[in-house]
């Protein structure tokens, strides 16, 4: 009896436990579900995310297969992907940002080699290979920027007494850059503006523009004078032209040198589209966020950054990818088979590329994008015509910079000299000492 | 009947027990092994031995942030109590309107640190944009906010404690010091004061571990800009864990190295403001 007692109440303790957990479990979906393989795609880009998952939804329908798109927000990719891929219900397909990202998740990369997505492509410069020559990452949007600009304002400038040009294409080097935007700055009134730059905002949704994207320039000089694609250890021969531009910059534009700690993405894209400035350092991307307002879209364009390089009168504007797709290697066999078909039904099939085209806005890399779907985007525009001009596009080296830390180095650096806390030898020993030390502590085992 | 609880008390203790381990005890032993380990996610951990603590002493950032947030703390920790007590003294004066007064001076608590560190710094930055700077000007602009912001959200929490602390001292004990002739500052420091020593303990662990461990507000407000100068302890570690590739080990190495301290900083603290507890 005193044992039936004991086991009795032991039973109930362990019922009771259970119930607690209950609620920890998750719901283990049909059988039918997992024989197809679901597909968990981990977005990068929460501005679309909503067009992923109407995207993923219409596939769910008409294949019955389970697509699920989970996105980050913004600037927290790398840690959500850290905490999902640790779960059994990993993400099957997710993305790095290039060759730096890819080291850290290259044991999670299935060989793309088979698939459609490498036999598509349009070129191998767009693949990311591990060290037996397997392809791990597949870039699936070709990104351009450079300093877009308003052409009827510029007109107007152009249309004023003394104007330096007679016309935009005149602009080929640093030398007339500078002089025009400090013209400009200086009969602000005049033109009606605030400023001839949207302010250069070292915000955090915002400084990525200067440590990222502008320091590529003299990280590509470098790299073209020394023949090299990367680098354990940069000179900064550019870093003078590095340092021409960033004064540009932050004189001649919409806000005080003092402010810009504060400023953000959305200030300098609502300047320009407020017609508040004449030039705008960003991307194709940035279109979704300037049309529709002021500016309309004939009178978008975009101009390379000049830093005062030699030859920068054949420079074309920074075309590169830092999206590659990678697929789950640890993933079950039919979820990984389920991604690539989802894949592949997103580059060949005409609704596929319909959604990546129309919807999503992706000049994409690969071969069956023919003529009917390319993208509706005035940016992308001015950036073909500079191909088709010969001019020579500037790659993304920013994916070689060793390390995020390195780039926030610049950043807090580029900041302290703009806002006159710091001088120059600041943003050189980040760039050149700070380059060192990052590629050594991240490469070290 | 006591009998009969001794014998069954395995069986009560046991869901929650289980709940503990796997909720705490788990994590916990895992993170002190994890900061051993070099690491992508936390299932596929290499053993490293202690490399990770290395370079947690090499790194310049996490030996100015211990700084940065001593010289927080030990400010906080003063501020805060002295406004708490001062605001809970005047309140059980008796004055009109007391209730009111000790609801608005609650209500900051209630606003969680994230909404609160993003109003403060457009307070701050709309207030310093007179003088054309920002609150991530410089790290004094940051260490000033982050003070003001934390005894804004953490003095009407304090007062509630230092309040119940007052309004316990027995009537009797007062009137005995008044009729033995003690002033009015004589009846504050030699009986108040003595009186409330364990709301003190109370009030000085709460904002010590507080002002130690301050994540969301140090975000919201300055996110450690500019040049990482106003990075506290937990930032910093949030930083290396999630910010740098290769480094999720250091991270989980600091994180122990800040369990440490924290643990070490309270119950030093706890011991010695017991001490000056009295029995009335």
């Amino acid at each position: 009896m005193k044992n039936i007692k004991r086991i009795l109440s032991l039973v109930l303790a362990l019922c009771l436990v259970l119930v607690l957990f209950a609620g920890c479990g998750e719901n283990t979906s049909g059988d039918k579900e997992t024989a197809k393989g679901k597909v968990y795609f981990l977005n990068f880009k929460p501005e679309q995310s909503q067009q992923w998952e109407d995207i993923a939804s219409r596939y769910s329908e008409s294949t019955g297969v389970d697509v699920t798109v989970v996105t980050a927000a913004s600037d927290t990719y790398e840690s959500t992907l850290k905490s999902e891929i640790a779960k059994t219900e990993a993400p099957t397909l997710f993305q790095v940002n290039g060759p730096v990202g890819l080291a850290s998740w290259k044991d999670y990369c299935y060989d793309l080699s088979n698939t459609s997505l490498y036999k598509n492509l349009a070129s191998d410069d767009f693949v990311l290979k591990g060290d037996n020559g397997e392809a791990l990452a597949i870039a699936y949007v070709i990104e351009t920027y450079g300093l877009i600009y308003n052409k009827s304002l510029l007109n107007d400038y152009i249309n004023t007494e003394g104007a330096l040009i007679t016309s935009a294409n005149e602009i080929n080097n640093f030398e007339t850059l500078k002089a025009v935007a400090e013209d400009i700055q200086s009969k602000k009134d005049t033109l009606g503006i605030k400023g001839a730059f949207t302010s250069a905002g070292m915000d955090s949704s915002s400084d990525w523009r200067f440590k990222t994207h502008l320091a590529n320039l003299p990280v590509y000089y470098e790299y073209k004078d020394e023949n090299i694609t990367s680098t354990d250890k940069i000179k900064g021969t550019y870093l003078e032209n590095y340092k021409n531009i960033w004064d540009l910059y932050i004189n001649n534009s919409t806000t005080e040198p003092s402010l810009l700690s504060s400023k953000t993405g959305s200030d300098a894209s609502s300047e320009f589209a407020l017609k508040e400035a004449v030039f705008y350092q960003n991307g194709t991307w940035a279109y979704d966020d300037i049309k529709g307002y002021e500016v309309s879209d004939d009178d978008l364009g975009m101009l390379p950054i000049y830093i005062g390089a030699d030859g920068e009168e054949k420079q074309g504007l920074c075309t590169g990818s830092e999206n590659y797709w990678c697929v789950n290697k640890n993933a079950k066999q039919a979820d990984i088979d389920a991604t690539l078909a989802f894949l592949d039904w997103l580059i060949t099939s005409d609704e596929g590329k319909k959604a990546l085209s129309e919807e999503l806005k992706f000049v994409t890399p690969f071969t069956t994008f023919t003529e009917e779907f390319t993208v509706d985007n005035p940016l992308v525009k001015a950036a073909n015509d500079y191909i088709k001009q010969d001019k020579i596009p500037v790659a993304w080296t920013f994916t070689t910079m060793p390390s995020e830390e390195w780039k926030n180095g610049v950043g807090s650096a580029l900041l302290e000299y703009a806002q006159g806390t710091g001088d120059w030898s600041g943003v050189q020993t980040a760039f050149v000492d700070g380059w060192e030390r990052e590629y050594k502590a991240v490469n070290s085992k | 009947m006591n009998r009969t609880i001794k014998k069954y008390s395995p069986i009560f203790v046991l869901p929650t027990l289980l709940a503990f381990i796997i909720g705490f005890i788990v994590p916990f032993i895992l993170g002190i092994y994890l900061s051993f380990c070099k690491f992508t996610t936390v299932t596929d951990a290499k053993f490293t031995g202690i490399s990770n603590y290395q370079k947690v002493f090499s790194d310049d950032s996490f030996i100015h942030a211990l700084w940065f947030t001593a010289l927080f703390t030990v400010a906080a920790v003063v501020t805060i109590n002295v406004i708490a007590f001062t605001i809970a003294y005047l309140l059980t004066k008796g004055f009109k309107g007391t209730n009111l007064f000790r609801t608005v001076f609650f209500m900051p608590n209630l606003i969680g640190g994230i909404v609160l560190g993003y109003i403060w710094q457009l307070i701050f930055n709309g207030i310093l944009l007179y003088f054309a700077k920002t609150l991530t000007f410089s790290a004094t602009y940051g260490f000033f906010g982050l003070l003001i912001l934390m005894n804004w959200q953490q003095v009407g929490y304090m007062m509630i404690i230092y309040i119940a602390g007052i309004q316990n001292i027995s009537p009797s004990v007062m009137e005995a010091a008044k009729i033995d002739g003690a002033s009015r500052s004589q009846i504050l420091r030699k009986v108040i004061i003595p009186m409330v020593m364990p709301s003190v303990t109370i009030s000085v662990f709460l904002t010590l571990t507080n002002s130690f461990k301050l994540f969301d507000q140090n975000l919201a407000l300055t996110a450690g800009e500019p040049s990482k100068m106003t990075e506290m302890l937990a930032l910093n570690i949030f930083n290396t864990f999630y910010g740098r590739t290769g480094f999720e080990g250091v991270g989980q190495a600091k994180a122990v190295i800040f369990f440490v301290l924290v643990a070490v900083i309270a119950l030093l603290q706890l011991y010695y403001t017991r001490k000056r507890e009295v029995q009335a």
